[in-house]
């Protein structure tokens, strides 16, 4: 069997399990479409953020643990491109917010130029912090005021800036552009160092950044969430309400309710597909052309490269700005799916650490790794609960019904997804550290 | 007199939480840097290995309680201690028999041992919140106070209080015994000086006999002790949550890194450095000032830099500024 095959059977297996989820509700599959098609879309969504991954760790073998940082920023971006503009909001503090950030810029940017111009002594130690001291106080004086004006326009429902009430699917981009930019900062400080010190970096940043989204009401609401973000979708109460729907499913054999949720859940399907199928052109394209066997050669050995006269900090720099953008892409399209943004949500063990375990089981450094992974590892991850739970009723069944022992296994059957995907990872680390499609 | 409250109000709310949350970190990051400079990997495990050693040590206290023991006015926690810190270097000598060393025998690049800690981190994780349950444990017991605000207010006359919570004191007294206990070990046993040859130069320690195995299985029941140990200090101190304790880790990593990886005196100056920045930047400083500044300079605002919320902007921020003035740390830590 050559190697086609043998991973065409692959994605061939998943999207039998997938069908099968719809199909029947023997074990643990549910039958439901429904569910079925939530797995889909939520697979979709990870294979993208895996490719982003992938990208950055392996053609590059950058160590980024901060994804989860990069998807909320495109979750931000959502708000802030998609949402009507609160009324009032800009005119209250708009100007000063602006005013605060470009003062802030500039603070850092003259502390920058004091650092490179002078000459290393006391006096320079001392109009850096003079700079920075000063710069902080104008910043919160500039600050303060406007986000509390913002925050009092009825904080029941917005508090803060809205967005721009562009289409939601511009979104998408704008969230890349977020994270490419975060990227950026991250990358010009962390690169260059040994890899510990850019994991350890992101790690951070991504915390950052959820403390950011739960705290800047003016910005995204905090943990009050913004809801009933725009879809670029019917809604399905719309199609329920249309009679030219209700006949066409019911010619299908469906009612009503369910043809309109199937329905919505396709046409999530569909857009996601188009973004991933790009996506992943676009990745293999870099890998097979000359800028790809250059970052591969970079990452094989930085030295010899360097000697080839390779940049190899720009070349890092640029391939993870990039990563981090489609982590942002996949980030944006994840709140557009949810119809929320809810920064409270954010954990790193679900949003960077389990991406994580996708490249590596897919196969790092192999792009239709990448998305095998997303797919598979996300199935198990929504399906290691029931599995967790069918097979502690089957050990505890010589228990008696109301024992301890029991009770507390079969309540805590739902952490064992955790324990699994450690398992998971640290056993294809050990006997298949190529994954299971390995970089050709 | 009001220079008196200032003091008063700024070791009650700033010094005393900071020294308490300080030797915690420096405790913590001693064990990372351990395993750094011994094993030569960033161990993302360590918060998760706190969290369960602390776990287990919460469990024997449970069993103490039932049966009716207590510690007088210390909590029982301190008894259930040992049994934690056992239960805890028995797991991280199966985590490195079944995991690390395989990685070690190939010689494997240190990145790839940062991934593996990563997949022990998810098992650690999940085995703790399956055992215990994602929720917050509170187990401290006996005496809350050493000295109780309004005792201290009525002995001294002044308006403000001073509490030292019991938790603090047995914090600080015993990251004093358990720092000096370890550099002891380092310097004068065999073993101890063995483990320093070994984190130096790795050919020349074997050249010179030194059984690798031995001394990596010494640095694991070292970190094991450290981590369970500082665990339950943070637990008695504030609660024990599995998520906090691994979001520790970042605090954790900044303390080690500020200091420099691999040198322990860096990670427990590290730990102090980071803990007084996160308090003093997130403290209301309204209080204190009312008693400095002249009555009509009353400050309006609460004074505060920073929110509480971004107390990991700070060690961020510090971790940022270490990075690039000066990555290999305060101390001339290993790493470049």
């Amino acid at each position: 069997m050559t190697d086609t095959m043998k991973h065409s059977l692959m994605f061939a297996a998943i999207a039998l399990l997938i069908l099968l989820e719809g199909l029947t509700d023997w074990s643990f599959f549910s039958g439901s479409w429904n569910s079925s098609l939530v797995i889909l879309n939520m697979g979709l969504i990870s294979a993208i953020m895996a490719l982003g991954v992938n990208l950055q760790w392996g053609f590059a073998g950058l160590f980024n643990v901060g994804i989860m940082g990069f998807t909320a920023l495109g979750g931000l971006a959502v708000v802030l491109t998609a949402t009507p503009p609160t009324p009032g909001a800009w005119s209250a503090g708009g100007p000063g917010v602006l005013m605060a950030m470009v003062m802030g810029a500039l603070t850092v940017i003259s502390a920058v130029a004091v650092t490179r111009v002078l000459p290393k002594g006391r006096l320079r130690n001392f109009l850096v912090l003079a700079i920075l001291v000063v710069g902080f106080l104008i910043y919160r004086a500039l600050f303060d005021p406007s986000i509390e004006a913002i925050e009092e326009i009825s904080p029941a429902i917005s508090g803060n800036l809205g967005g721009l009430g562009w289409p939601v699917i511009l979104s998408w981009p704008v969230g890349g552009l977020l994270a490419a930019g975060a990227a950026w900062l991250i990358g010009k400080t962390a690169l260059g160092l040994r890899s510990d010190y850019l994991a350890i970096a992101t790690l951070g940043i991504a915390e950052i950044i959820i403390a950011i989204l739960k705290n800047e009401d003016w910005l995204s609401r905090g943990v009050k969430n913004v809801v009933g973000l725009p879809r670029p979708v019917p809604y399905e109460v719309d199609l329920q309400n249309d009679p030219a729907y209700v006949e066409w499913f019911a010619s299908l054999g469906m009612d009503p309710v369910l043809g309109s949720t199937l329905y919505v859940k396709l046409g999530y399907a569909v857009l996601f597909s188009i973004v991933l199928i790009a996506l992943l052109w676009m990745a293999q394209m870099a890998l097979k052309s000359p800028w790809g066997r250059m970052m591969r050669a970079i990452r094989d050995n930085e030295v010899a490269a360097r000697a080839m006269g390779k940049n190899v900090t720009k070349r890092h720099l640029q391939i993870f700005v990039l990563g981090s953008a489609i982590c942002g892409i996949a980030g944006a399209m994840m709140t557009t799916l949810d119809g929320q943004l809810t920064p409270g949500t954010y954990n790193p063990l679900r949003f960077t650490f389990l991406i994580w375990v996708m490249v590596i089981v897919g196969g790092s450094g192999n792009n239709f790794g990448s998305v095998l992974g997303g797919f598979l590892i996300w199935f198990l991850w929504i399906k290691v609960e029931p599995m967790s739970l069918e097979l502690i009723t089957l050990l505890t069944s010589g228990l008696e019904e109301g024992s301890f022992l029991r009770g507390h296994l079969m309540e805590n059957a739902a952490h064992m997804r955790l324990f699994t995907m450690g398992l998971i990872l640290l056993l294809v680390l050990r006997f298949s550290p190529r994954g299971l499609i390995p970089e050709k | 007199m009001d220079v008196l409250n200032a003091i008063v109000a700024l070791t009650n709310f700033v010094m005393i939480p900071a020294v308490a949350y300080g030797s915690q970190l420096a405790l913590g990051a001693l064990g990372v840097t351990l395993i750094y400079s011994i094993l030569r990997f960033s161990n993302f495990a360590h918060g998760d290995t706190m969290a369960f050693g602390t776990m287990m040590t919460i469990l024997f206290t449970w069993l103490f309680q039932s049966w009716g023991v207590s510690f007088g006015p210390l909590p029982t926690a301190l008894l259930a201690l040992p049994f934690g810190i056992l239960a805890a270097m028995a797991l991280v000598l199966v985590t490195d028999r079944t995991v690390y060393r395989f990685y070690r025998d190939q010689k494997a690049k240190p990145v790839v041992f940062v991934m593996v800690s990563l997949g022990v981190m998810f098992m650690m994780n999940g085995l703790v919140r399956f055992i215990i349950g994602p929720g917050d444990q509170r187990f401290a017991d006996g005496e809350r106070f050493i000295i109780k605000a309004r005792a201290f207010k009525e002995m001294t006359g002044l308006r403000e209080g001073l509490a030292i919570k019991t938790t603090q004191g047995i914090t600080v007294v015993t990251a004093i015994v358990v720092v000096a206990l370890l550099f002891w070990f380092l310097n004068r046993t065999r073993t101890g000086k063995s483990m320093r040859a070994y984190s130096d130069n790795e050919d020349l320690a074997l050249l010179s006999g030194i059984n690798p195995e031995r001394v990596v299985m010494y640095t694991w029941l070292i970190v094991a002790t450290l981590a369970t140990i500082a665990g339950v200090l943070y637990g008695l101190d504030k609660s024990f949550k599995p998520f906090t304790y691994f979001q520790l880790l970042l605090p954790i990593f900044a303390s080690a890194i500020v200091g420099g990886l691999g040198s322990p005196q860096g990670a427990i100056a590290g730990g102090f450095i980071i803990a007084f920045s996160e308090v003093t930047i997130t403290y209301a400083w309204k209080k204190v000032l009312r008693y400095l500044m002249p009555d009509n300079l009353d400050p309006d605002g609460l004074v505060q830099l920073m929110s509480t919320d971004y107390k990991f902007a700070v060690s961020f921020a510090i971790l940022i500024i270490v990075l690039l003035f000066k990555p290999t740390g305060l101390f001339k830590g290993k790493s470049v």
